[in-house]
């Protein structure tokens, strides 16, 4: 008999109650039991960054975290970025501008990294932006557009 | 599931968690930030019985100064080492080195004592703690211990720990007037194990004689590597492209034991480990003879 916990878990500012498996992945959590399929999985061993949420406020991979890991804290996760298409958050907005993706596989755990990254580093140069999104692999655009996008995104935050 | 079924046990305190692994010894697994423990679980590489997760023991999460010294609680975050200003001030190559492990978000969860205890012969942490003579606590239930780290690694993946203990905490000298420091390595792209790394000390005398010096190598090996005799060259000399190029032969050529692996042939790893000791050697002393306090 496997083991079943019960978790509360805020995430996106909403609070779920749920029993889960032990084994259970934070991003397996997120896509399956909630639903929310805006954290894509790619490798699930902690190198393509397609999963990055952010633990209570910080930017972690979930396929690394199990979901019994996040009881009691606060995640968010891409969904809670903006509360509808028109109204996206500066982050976002600076990405679709900038044309900072194409197929956007990788685009929800970019922005979640970036989220705490511009808060911390209201200014940053392009060498730190590299070195920030360094743990994202992007196939499509060869980060260049996705540079220019996070200093676009910087300027609209200030 | 990714994982194979284990049994979940999250305790509350240092207490309790070493209870519990008195009780499971073997069968169990400590979890701390799980940044390499949970991907071989998903590969199914390593199928714990039982897993005993630290990430509530706020009490092994700190920094702190006592007497000369800088002590770090074991569950301390690598992000915490990475922007604290006592690590900058009292350990400049802890804080040169950690933005090399891994990416920012695996440095949010990863922690000191997790990568020490794991003992990845490519990770930097073990290379450091062999580098700045670290002094490593371990507990059981009934007693403590202090290990030196020069005796806690005990070759891939494994150290002198034994099944009934914990790593709790990492004791850290100051660094000493006129001592310079410099971490290089290289990786195939930021972030990625490194193919070669070096952590390289040096502490000179009035003269500007080297009194000290200590060269510790990454993913050259079943541990991390002291080149001691390479060390030992340098000692009572004057650092000069000379002898650095012989130091750099002679720990690149006959200390180091690469493996090599698919980015690199043991010989291309030789190689690197030739080049960054010069490096390496060249900017520590510039720091030593900058840092005169």
């Amino acid at each position: 008999m496997s083991q079943s916990l019960s978790v509360t878990i805020t995430v996106n500012e909403k609070i779920y109650k749920r029993e889960v498996e032990p084994r259970l992945l934070l991003s397996d959590f997120l896509r399956h039991d909630l639903g929310l399929t805006g954290t894509h999985v790619g490798c699930e061993h902690g190198v393509c960054g397609a999963c990055t949420i952010l633990f209570d406020g910080e930017s972690m991979r979930s396929c690394l975290i199990f979901a019994v890991q996040a009881d009691g804290h606060a995640i968010t996760t891409v969904e809670g970025l903006a509360k509808d298409k028109d109204d996206l958050h500066p982050i976002q907005q600076a990405f679709w501008e900038a044309h900072g993706l194409q197929c956007g596989y990788c685009t929800p755990g970019i922005l979640m990294t970036l989220v705490p990254f511009l808060k911390q580093n209201p200014n940053p140069t392009e060498d730190e932006i590299r070195h920030a999104i360094s743990g994202n692999l992007c196939r499509c655009t060869g980060y260049q557009h996705i540079v220019d996008a996070v200093l676009l995104a910087a300027e609209k935050m200030k | 599931m990714k994982p194979a079924s284990f049994e979940y046990h999250v305790p509350d305190s240092l207490e309790q968690a070493l209870e519990l692994v008195r009780e499971y010894g073997d069968d169990a697994k400590l979890l701390a930030g799980g940044q390499s423990l949970v991907p071989a679980m998903n590969f199914r590489i390593t199928q714990p019985n039982v897993l005993i997760d630290l990430n509530r023991l706020g009490e092994l999460g700190y920094i702190r100064e006592v007497d000369a010294t800088l002590r770090i609680g074991a569950m301390t975050r690598e992000r915490h080492l990475e922007i604290d200003p006592l690590i900058s001030k009292q350990t400049p190559l802890l804080a040169e080195a950690v933005p090399f492990i891994a990416h920012p978000q695996i440095r949010n969860r990863g922690t000191i004592g997790g990568s020490i205890v794991n003992a990845d012969p490519a990770a930097e942490l073990p290379v450091l703690m062999l580098a700045l003579n670290a002094r490593l606590k371990a507990r059981n239930v009934s007693s403590e211990r202090w290990i030196d780290a020069q005796d806690f690694f005990a070759g891939m993946f494994t150290t002198t720990l034994a099944s009934d203990e914990i790593l709790v905490e990492i004791e850290l000298q100051h660094i000493r007037p006129r001592t310079g420091w410099s971490f290089m390595e290289v990786a195939p792209r930021a972030g990625d194990y490194a193919l070669m790394g070096v952590a390289v000390l040096v502490t000179l005398d009035e003269q500007n004689k080297c009194r000290q010096a200590k060269l510790v190598y990454l993913n050259a090996g079943d541990g991390p590597v002291d080149a001691k005799e390479a060390a030992k060259l340098l000692e009572g000399e004057t650092l000069n492209e000379k002898l650095i190029e012989s130091v750099a032969a002679l720990a690149s050529g006959q200390e180091i034991n690469p493996f090599g692996n698919m980015h690199a042939s043991p010989e291309f790893q030789r190689h690197l480990a030739n080049v960054l000791t010069k490096k390496a050697l060249k900017q520590a002393k510039k720091r030593a003879e900058e840092n005169l306090q």
